[in-house]
C-alpha cells in the first residue's frame, strides 16, 4: 500500500515512541511520579443511594502518617461535569468533588492522603460514616418518573437546554422528526420492528486511571495524568477547585490505553485537592476494582427500531426510540444519545421519513461515559440487526439490501439539513468483504457435522471525523537554530500513534526526514490548544492543522531561502534539507538558513501556526462480516473468522490503521460475545475484576482480517478520514446475524452467551 | 525482613514486608518496566522470570524469592530490543503498557519451544491480555521473530 511519490505519508512507519514503551522504559504517569508523593485513597459508599448524616474522622486522623482526610465539608460547592467536552459542555453540572448525597455503590465519601498506601488504607478503616439510606432506582427502564429522584439538589445546572428534567430522572432528551413517519409506514410493502438491549461495557484499558499532582516553583498546581483531554481537565479543575485556570498545568505522559474512558476525568480532582490543601505532591492510582466500578462504562440502552421498505427493498421509513442509562451522573448523556441516530441514520438516505426520540435517564449505578463508538455502537447494533431482519422478510440477500440502500459519496441525507456526505467506498467495502469471507459459498449456513453448524452474518457502519463546527485543533511548527524543526501540538497520543501520524504529515509537506522533527505535545503550558483525543478527531482535524502549518512554514523557508540565494521565489524549491534553485546551481542548507535567520543579523525565527476546525465530519465506513460456528447441543458460539473492510479515506500509516481496526474489532467481539457490566440487586457491581468481567484473550478472537478500500476525502489531510471508533461497531450486529443464520435465534440482549443461544433454540 | 536475591544478574539485599508482593518490590527498586494492571493474576503484565521461567510477579510474595534469581526486561535488553523491533515494525505495541510482560513471555517461549505451531504460540501467550491490538499483530510479530511463517 505504499503511496507513490510520498516518503512519509502512506508508509508503515514505526511509532516514534514505540521502542521505549515496548521495552518498558519509565514513561507512564506512575513511573515518573515523585517518590515522596502522598498516597491518595478514596472511601466509597456501600449504598446505592444515601445521604450522609455524619462522618467521624477522629480515630482515622490519629493514625500516624495520615496527612489529611477530606469530606464534603472541605470541597467547593460549585457543581461541574467531568465530561471531556469543549466548553460550554452539553453535559449537566451535577457533580461535586465530594457530595453529601451518594448516588451509587462506589461514589466518593472521603479522600484520605497519607505517607503510604498502607497507612491510608488503615486510616480509611477507622472512618465512621452514618448514612440515611434511601431507596435506589437501579432499573433504567423504571427510572423515568420514578419516586426516587437521583438528583434532588437545587443547584444542578446546564449550560444550555439538553432536555434535562431532573425531577423525572431525565438527564437529557430529544426528538427529531423529518417527514410523516406513520404515513410512510402505511405505504410500505414490508415493516419490521424489534427491541434491542446493547449492554454496559467496560473500557478495560490496561493502564488504570491515575494522576499525580504537585505545586511548581511558582506555586501553580501541576497535574500529570493519564488522560485523553489535558485542556478539558485544566478547565474542569479550575471550576471544581475554584481556582484560576492560569494556576493549573496539565501534563499527559505516555498513556496505557483509553478507549474514551479517559475522556472523563476520573481521578485528577482528588489528588489535586490534596496537593492544594497540603502543599505536598500527591498520587492517586485506581486499582482494577475501582477502574471497573467507580469510573464510567458504555451506556446500556434499550432501542426500539421500526423499518419500512417498499417492494424493491428500498427503506422508506425509519423510527428509533432510544432509552439510555447514564447512571448516577450525566457525563456524555446528551451527546451519546444524540450520536445513536447521528451516526446511523445517514447510512440509508432513501428514507422519506425518519423519526428518532430518546431519553437518557439517571439511575443509582456507576455513571456511563464516553466509549469508543459513542452511541454509534449501540445504534449500529439495533439498526443493522433490524436491516438484517428486513432482508430476510423481503427474501433478499442482506448485502444486496445494503447496496440498494446505502448513501453514496456526496449525497445528502434526511436528517442532515443539507450537509453533503463526504467520500465513500462503502459499496466497494461490501463487495470486497463478501469476497474475503466467501459469502456466496457460506451464506447463510452450512451443517458441518457433530451437531455443529457454521453461518455468516454482516453489518455496516459509519462514524464521524471530528465534531463539525465544534472541534478545533491548533499546531505550531518552528525552524530551530540548528536547522531542525519543533512541532507543537495539543493532540493526545494514548497509544494509537497520533504523535507519529502528525509527524509523518509534517515531514511529508516539509520534505524532510521525520527524524528532523521534534514532536512535543500533551502539556497545557506549552501545547497549542487541542480538545484531546476523542470523537475520531486527531488525524482529520489536528492532521489538517498540521498540514496547514507545515505548508505555511515551507513557504516562509522558501521565501527566506530564495532571498538568501538571490533568486525569485518561483525559482526555489525545498528538498533534501536545503533550499535549492530549481536548476540546481545553488543551494542553502536548512542549517545555514536557520543560522542566518535566527542568529546574529537575521533576527527572525521562522514559525508557523494553524488552527483548524471543520464544517463537516465526513464519515468513515466499515463493512463487517462474521463467520461463526454454533454448537447446537450447548449454544456455544465460536468466532471462526471476521472480515472488516474499512474506508478511512487515505491510509496515513497502514500498520497503525490496521492495528486500530484489529483492536476495535476485538473490542467489538468482546461486546458481542463476552462482556457485560453487571450489578446485584442492591446496585453493587459484580463484574469488578477480570475474573468476573471477561475481555477477549487471544483464543477468543478467531481470525480477524482487515482490508482497506481507500476513498479520497477532499476536506481531510492527504484525503484521510478517521478510523479510531468506526471499527468497534460492526461485530455485535454481524455476529448476532451469523448466530441467527446458524440456529434461528435472534439474541437482542447483548452479549450473545451460550445460555441465551441455547434457551433460544429451546424456545424458552 | 531481609532477602538476598539475584536481580538481573546482580546480587542484592532488600528489606521487604511479610505481605509484600514481588511486583511492588521490583517497582519500588526502580524496575519500572514491571507493570501492574489487574490485582487478580489475570492480565500477564507483571510477568518476570523466576529462575528463568515466566511467573506473575503480582502473585509471588517477595519473601519467597530469597536466594532465587529474578530477571526483568531490564536484564535482557538485547533480546528484548530484538523482539521489540519486530513488534513495533508491525505496529503491534500500540499503547505499550502490556508489552514488557508480553515480551518476557515471548522470550521465555522462544527458549522453551522449538518451532512452535500457531496454536502452541497462542496457547503459550494466552495469559497476556492486550486491549489495544486485538492480538493479530502480536501473532504476526511473534511468527516473524521466530521465523515460523
Amino acid at each position: 500500500m505504499k503511496k507513490i511519490g510520498m516518503k512519509s505519508v502512506g508508509q508503515s512507519i514505526r511509532k516514534i515512541d514505540g521502542m521505549a514503551i515496548a521495552t518498558g522504559k519509565p514513561v507512564y504517569t506512575e513511573d515518573i511520579a515523585m517518590n515522596n508523593a502522598l498516597v491518595v485513597k478514596i472511601l466509597r459508599s456501600p449504598h446505592a443511594f444515601a445521604k450522609i448524616n455524619s462522618i467521624d474522622l477522629s480515630r482515622a486522623e490519629k493514625v500516624e502518617g495520615v496527612e489529611c482526610i477530606l469530606t464534603y465539608k472541605d470541597v467547593p460547592a460549585e457543581r461541574f461535569t467531568l465530561a471531556g467536552q469543549s466548553y460550554p459542555e452539553p453535559s449537566p453540572y451535577d457533580r461535586l468533588i465530594l457530595d453529601k448525597i451518594v448516588r451509587y455503590v462506589g461514589d466518593e465519601v472521603a479522600i484520605i492522603a497519607a505517607v503510604d498506601e498502607r497507612t491510608a488504607l488503615l486510616a480509611m478503616k477507622k472512618i465512621k460514616v452514618d448514612y440515611e439510606v434511601w431507596e435506589p432506582v437501579l432499573d433504567f427502564e423504571k427510572a423515568l418518573g420514578n419516586s426516587t429522584v437521583v438528583h434532588p439538589e437545587e443547584d444542578l445546572s446546564c449550560n444550555f437546554d439538553i432536555g434535562l428534567h431532573k425531577e423525572k430522572n431525565i438527564a437529557s432528551s430529544f426528538k427529531e422528526v423529518v417527514g410523516d413517519v406513520e404515513e410512510e409506514f402505511r405505504r410500505c410493502y414490508e415493516v419490521v420492528e424489534d427491541v434491542y438491549y446493547p449492554q454496559a461495557q467496560a473500557h478495560a484499558m490496561m493502564e488504570t486511571y491515575r494522576a499525580y499532582t504537585y505545586l511548581d516553583h511558582t506555586g501553580r498546581l501541576v497535574v500529570v495524568s493519564s488522560t485523553q483531554i489535558p485542556f478539558h481537565v485544566r478547565r474542569q479543575l479550575a471550576r471544581a477547585l475554584q481556582i484560576p485556570s492560569s494556576k493549573v498545568r496539565v501534563i499527559k505522559p505516555r498513556i496505557g490505553g483509553g478507549f474514551g474512558g479517559k475522556q472523563t476525568s476520573a481521578v485528577e480532582g482528588f489528588a489535586a485537592i490534596v496537593t492544594l490543601k497540603t502543599g505536598k505532591p500527591a498520587i492517586i492510582i485506581y486499582d482494577r476494582k475501582e477502574t471497573f466500578s467507580c469510573t464510567t462504562s458504555r451506556h446500556a440502552m434499550r432501542l426500539k427500531v421500526k423499518l419500512g421498505a417498499d417492494q424493491d427493498g428500498i427503506i422508506r421509513a425509519i423510527d428509533m426510540q432510544v432509552l439510555s442509562d447514564t447512571g448516577a451522573y450525566g457525563e456524555h448523556a446528551a451527546t451519546v444519545l444524540g450520536c445513536v441516530g447521528h451516526y446511523t441514520l445517514p447510512l440509508y438516505n432513501k428514507a422519506r421519513a425518519v423519526r428518532i426520540t430518546g431519553n437518557a435517564v439517571y439511575t443509582n449505578k456507576m455513571p456511563a461515559g464516553a466509549f469508543r463508538g459513542y452511541g454509534a455502537t449501540q445504534g449500529t447494533f439495533a439498526l443493522e440487526s433490524t436491516v438484517n431482519k428486513l432482508a430476510e422478510r423481503l427474501k433478499m440477500d442482506p448485502t444486496e439490501v445494503r447496496l440498494k440502500n446505502i448513501s453514496k459519496e456526496g449525497e445528502t441525507f434526511l436528517t442532515g439539513q443539507g450537509v453533503l456526505l463526504g467520500s465513500s467506498s462503502l459499496d466497494r467495502c461490501i463487495e470486497k468483504g463478501k469476497e474475503l469471507i466467501g459469502w456466496k459459498e457460506k451464506f447463510p449456513r452450512r451443517e458441518i457435522g457433530q451437531n455443529k453448524v457454521r453461518a455468516v452474518g454482516m453489518a455496516i457502519t459509519m462514524q464521524g471525523s471530528g465534531i463539525a463546527n465544534i472541534g478545533t485543533a491548533s499546531v505550531e511548527i518552528r525552524l530551530n537554530d540548528d536547522g531542525n524543526f519543533t512541532l507543537l501540538s495539543g493532540a493526545t497520543d494514548m497509544g494509537h500513534g497520533c504523535d507519529t501520524i502528525l509527524t509523518q504529515m509534517a515531514a511529508e509537506i516539509l520534505e524532510i526526514p521525520m527524524d528532523n522533527i521534534i514532536f512535543v505535545a500533551g502539556d497545557t503550558d506549552t501545547s497549542p490548544y487541542d480538545p484531546g483525543s476523542y470523537a475520531s478527531s486527531t488525524t482529520y482535524v489536528a492532521g489538517t492543522a498540521t498540514v496547514k502549518a507545515a505548508k505555511d512554514l515551507k513557504n516562509k523557508i522558501l521565501e527566506q531561502g530564495a532571498k538568501l540565494l538571490g533568486v525569485s521565489l518561483h525559482e526555489a524549491e525545498l528538498n533534501g534539507l536545503a533550499v535549492r534553485t530549481i536548476n540546481g546551481d545553488q543551494e542553502i542548507s536548512l542549517v545555514k538558513l536557520a543560522e542566518l535567520t535566527i542568529l546574529g543579523a537575521g533576527k527572525l525565527q521562522l514559525t508557523s501556526y494553524a488552527t483548524h476546525g471543520s464544517e463537516v465530519s465526513p464519515p468513515p465506513y466499515v463493512a463487517g462480516f462474521a463467520e461463526v460456528e454454533v454448537d447446537q447441543e450447548t449454544g456455544k458460539v465460536e468466532l471462526i473468522d471476521y472480515v472488516a473492510v474499512v474506508d478511512c479515506g487515505t491510509v496515513i500509516n497502514p500498520n497503525l490503521a490496521r492495528m486500530q481496526a484489529e483492536g476495535g474489532i476485538a473490542q467489538g467481539i468482546g461486546m458481542a460475545l463476552y462482556e457485560e457490566v453487571h450489578y446485584n440487586d442492591l446496585g453493587k457491581m459484580e463484574t469488578n475484576s477480570f475474573m468476573q468481567y471477561k475481555i477477549p484473550c487471544r483464543k477468543d478472537v478467531g481470525k480477524v482480517h482487515i482490508a482497506f478500500e481507500e476513498s479520497f476525502e477532499p476536506t481531510g489531510p492527504f484525503g484521510a478520514k478517521s478510523i479510531g471508533e468506526v471499527v468497534a461497531n460492526t461485530p455485535s450486529p454481524a455476529i448476532a446475524h451469523a448466530v441467527y443464520n446458524a440456529v434461528g435465534v435472534r439474541v437482542k440482549h447483548l452479549p450473545i452467551t451460550p445460555e441465551k443461544v441455547f434457551l433460544g433454540m429451546q424456545k424458552l | 525482613m531481609q532477602i538476598n536475591v539475584t536481580i538481573n544478574d546482580k546480587l542484592v539485599t532488600w528489606d521487604v514486608k511479610k505481605d509484600e508482593f514481588l511486583v511492588d518490590t521490583l517497582r519500588s527498586h526502580g524496575l519500572l518496566s514491571v507493570k501492574k494492571a489487574c490485582d487478580t493474576s489475570c492480565c500477564g503484565l507483571c510477568t518476570v522470570w523466576l529462575e528463568d521461567k515466566p511467573v506473575l510477579s503480582c502473585s509471588i510474595l517477595s519473601l519467597r524469592i530469597h536466594g532465587k534469581k529474578i530477571t526483568t526486561i531490564e536484564g535482557v535488553p538485547k533480546e528484548a530490543e530484538e523482539f521489540a523491533r519486530v513488534l513495533t515494525a508491525e505496529g503491534a505495541e500500540q499503547c505499550g503498557f502490556c508489552s514488557p510482560g508480553f515480551i518476557m513471555n515471548v522470550l521465555a517461549m522462544k527458549n522453551e519451544l522449538l518451532n512452535p505451531s500457531e496454536e502452541e504460540i497462542i496457547h503459550y501467550l494466552t495469559g497476556n491480555l492486550c486491549r489495544c491490538t486485538g492480538y493479530m499483530g502480536q501473532l504476526r510479530a511473534v511468527k516473524t521473530y521466530l521465523g515460523v511463517l
